[in-house]
């Protein structure tokens, strides 16, 4: 499958996330405590854990879809001078690959990218979105409904969905579940590219696969806390051979 | 605890005098006598359900407005106490209707607001039964414990309204005019001593609510001490 | 960008989604017909009584019908966590709120076109000379129904039993709107019919109230 480049966007300004004793509270369960993380504007970030270790719920918190009970997040803008203008500004930037789809299953898959491009305040739509069903394997099932895809196509459609809007913050759940050898190399060379242009990304996974040799840092979680951090300017590797050797 | 005992036996007390005041000191009604006897519950009631209600409102909006779980404490305390206020309200009411009017029931306006009412209140608690997740019960219930509230003066007006074009037999309710002074003394006690009984097993309730969040912050305090020394040895930085 | 022009994308959203399969729209309508139906085997109504009682069996078809019809609207976005995914693009919470009420208003009107006339055929009630009259009332109550259906919607989608827990919350606190649709209603079909100005004030009372509330409300609502 063919990578379109996107229209480098080193012009406009990435940015860092700074998580200061974030806790999460769900009821009785506690998903955060105490996490501290400072994520400079450029960073490509992986986030290691088992499963109900917090990744998600840091991810989440990230997106802006959740706020934590105690503690702060800020989005600090260029390296880690000031905070970023305002929360329209940081959601317009930020895309998220989740653990759901994000998807309407009874819409096309063209219809799933217009729908969200309009609501980006994008402009060219039919262009863009042609481009981005091209790039991820899908051009021919554009006029598709979603229902009839396959779990590996929806994944794909899920993450060409989320660079629409060409994002300078890039959030991924578990990305890889579900897709094929191609969908994989697709994933592997998108990310490349992301971090080519100087995009802050933040992924999490909790298996080996090969995206992670991209990340120039590693940060594992386990009950809620930071167990481990390769830190800023350090090596990420035997963090991850730790993981690789686990599993 | 002291002071928990201590308001607890005076309001008692209050309750004991009230009740004896109500059957023993207060005058015999000239026409429905004994029965009339009830009026001395019925009313303190309704003016207590208010009372705990309006406080309802307060803590929704307290609520929404500031995320303090107190507030939230204090919306389920309000409304539990109005909920059995007006239940004694609502059973009281036909018990004195009937002998005395031969009907249990007429949907005038008052009568007809106190009932949607108290569907909207025990609404209010079913809700917050059917959601687990303790943020969403706070917030959800209190936006619609807003709405509930907003929504009772539009109940009682469209009632009035109707009312004035398909006119029923009216219980005169709440005879607040023309008391013997006897009577007016006997019901200012019973009023006082009815909201002395809402207003101790409101501040009960909430209490009970805060020590279980209270409960729940140390439990948590516990956990995360246990788990932070393994954390802090398993921490490296390359 | 600006509230409306996101309610306005998300609106035909909801309408796409709706008129491809019209699932919920013929269901809706086809069970409010049950209603109307059982209410001649229950009531065998007179041409007298057929007018005098009309007006609220329509009414209660319309709310009972409405409050399951509502019950989708929010229930629908779970399936894929798609409105995490609204929640995150740049628009405001009240965008997504009002889109969905407009889109409810839309389908609960559909509804009550079918119905009306299917009323007035059964039980013999002419409705010609009052049909611009009788359509404010509608639309007054339809409001009504739609933006606090709405919002119930959002708040039962959370909890358990949502389906039975919708009409509970939302019915008792529509009595209003359904005394003043009721009787407004009723005083178009007289043999001298008017509009009763009290009444449509009390709806429009009702609206405003409760549109006030849920945009006051609307950022608590919509949140996780």
């Amino acid at each position: 499958m063919p990578v379109t480049p996107a229209t480098s966007r080193a012009a406009v300004p990435s940015f860092g996330i700074s998580f200061d004793s974030v806790e999460r509270r769900f009821g009785s369960f506690v998903a955060l405590r105490g996490i501290s993380l400072q994520i400079l504007s450029g960073e490509f970030v992986a986030l290691l854990g088992a499963n109900g270790a917090g990744k998600t719920t840091l991810l989440r918190i990230a997106a802006l879809l959740a706020s934590p009970t105690r503690g702060k997040v800020r989005f600090t803008a260029g390296q880690g001078s000031g905070d970023c203008s305002s929360i329209a500004e940081a959601k317009k930037l930020t895309g998220m690959v989740g653990h759901s789809t994000l998807l309407y299953d009874e819409l096309t898959a063209a219809e799933n990218l217009t729908l969200f491009a309009q609501l980006y305040g994008l402009d060219g739509i039919s262009v863009r979105v042609a481009n981005s069903l091209q790039s991820c394997g899908l051009g021919s099932r554009a006029a598709s409904l979603v229902r009839t895809f396959s779990r590996g196509m929806r994944q794909r459609l899920a993450i060409a969905r989320a660079l629409l809007h060409q994002p300078r913050l890039f959030l991924l759940d578990e990305p890889a579940a579900g897709l094929d050898r191609q969908g994989l190399v697709w994933l592997g060379e998108t990310l490349e590219a992301l971090r080519k242009d100087g995009c802050t990304v933040l992924m999490s996974t909790h298996a080996r696969n090969e995206s992670l040799d991209l990340a120039a840092r590693a940060v594992v979680l386990d009950g809620g806390m930071v167990k481990q951090d390769s830190g800023s300017g350090g090596d990420p590797r035997p963090v991850l051979a730790a993981l690789r050797a686990d599993t | 605890m002291k002071g928990r005992v201590a308001s607890t036996i005076i309001v008692a007390a209050l309750i004991f005098f009230a009740g004896y005041a109500a059957l023993f000191i207060a005058p015999d009604e000239k026409t429905m006598h004994a029965i009339q006897r009830i009026f001395y519950f019925h009313l303190p009631s309704w003016i207590a359900m208010f009372t705990a209600l309006s406080v309802v409102f307060v803590a929704n909006i307290a609520y929404l407005a500031t995320r303090k779980t107190k507030w939230d404490a204090l919306g389920v305390a309000g409304a539990e106490a109005g909920v059995v206020c007006c239940t004694i309200g609502l059973a009281t009411g036909p018990l004195w209707a009937k002998p005395v009017w031969g009907i249990w029931w007429t949907w005038d306006a008052r009568l007809t607001t106190t009932f949607i009412l108290w569907l909207l209140y025990i609404s209010y608690l079913l809700l917050r039964g059917l959601l687990d997740d303790p943020e969403k019960k706070a917030t959800l219930s209190a936006i619609f414990g807003v709405f509930a509230f907003l929504d009772v003066p539009l109940v009682y007006v469209s009632n009035r309204l109707w009312r004035t074009q398909h006119p029923q037999p009216v219980i005169l309710g709440g005879n607040g005019s023309g008391l013997d002074p006897t009577m007016s003394k006997v019901l200012l006690l019973c009023v006082i001593a009815v909201m002395g009984v809402m207003i101790v097993v409101l501040l009960d309730r909430y209490r009970l609510e805060r020590l279980r969040h209270e409960f729940e912050e140390l439990r948590i305090e516990v956990e995360t001490c246990n788990l932070a020394p393994a954390s802090i040895l398993g921490k490296e930085s390359a | 960008m600006s509230t409306a022009r996101a309610a306005a994308i998300l609106l035909a959203k909801e309408l796409r989604l709706e008129f491809r399969t019209r699932e919920l729209l013929s269901a809706t309508i086809v069970f409010a017909m049950v209603i109307v139906v059982l209410f001649s085997f229950a009531f065998d109504p007179t041409a007298a009584e057929s007018r005098r009682y009309g007006p609220g069996l329509l009414w209660i078809s319309f709310l009972f019908a409405g409050s399951l019809m509502l019950n989708p609207s929010f229930a629908r976005e779970q399936a894929n966590d798609t409105l995490d995914a609204l929640r995150m693009a740049p628009i405001s919470p009240f965008a997504i709120l009002s889109a969905k009420m407009l889109a409810n208003f839309i389908f609960m009107s559909l509804v009550e076109l079918v119905l009306v006339p299917v009323f007035g055929v059964l039980y013999n009630v002419s409705l010609a000379g009052v049909a611009g009259r009788l359509i404010l009332v509608l639309a007054l109550g339809t409001i009504g129904l739609t933006v606090t259906g709405t919002v119930f919607s959002a708040i039962s989608s959370h909890a358990r039993m949502r389906e039975l827990l919708l009409p509970l919350l939302l019915l008792p606190i529509l009595t209003p709107l359904l005394i003043g649709a009721v009787e407004a209603t009723a005083s178009l079909l007289l043999d001298r019919p008017e509009l009763d100005r009290t009444w449509v004030a009390l709806l429009a009372g009702f609206d405003i109230v409760f549109l006030t509330a849920s945009w006051l409300l609307c950022d608590y609502l919509i949140e996780e």
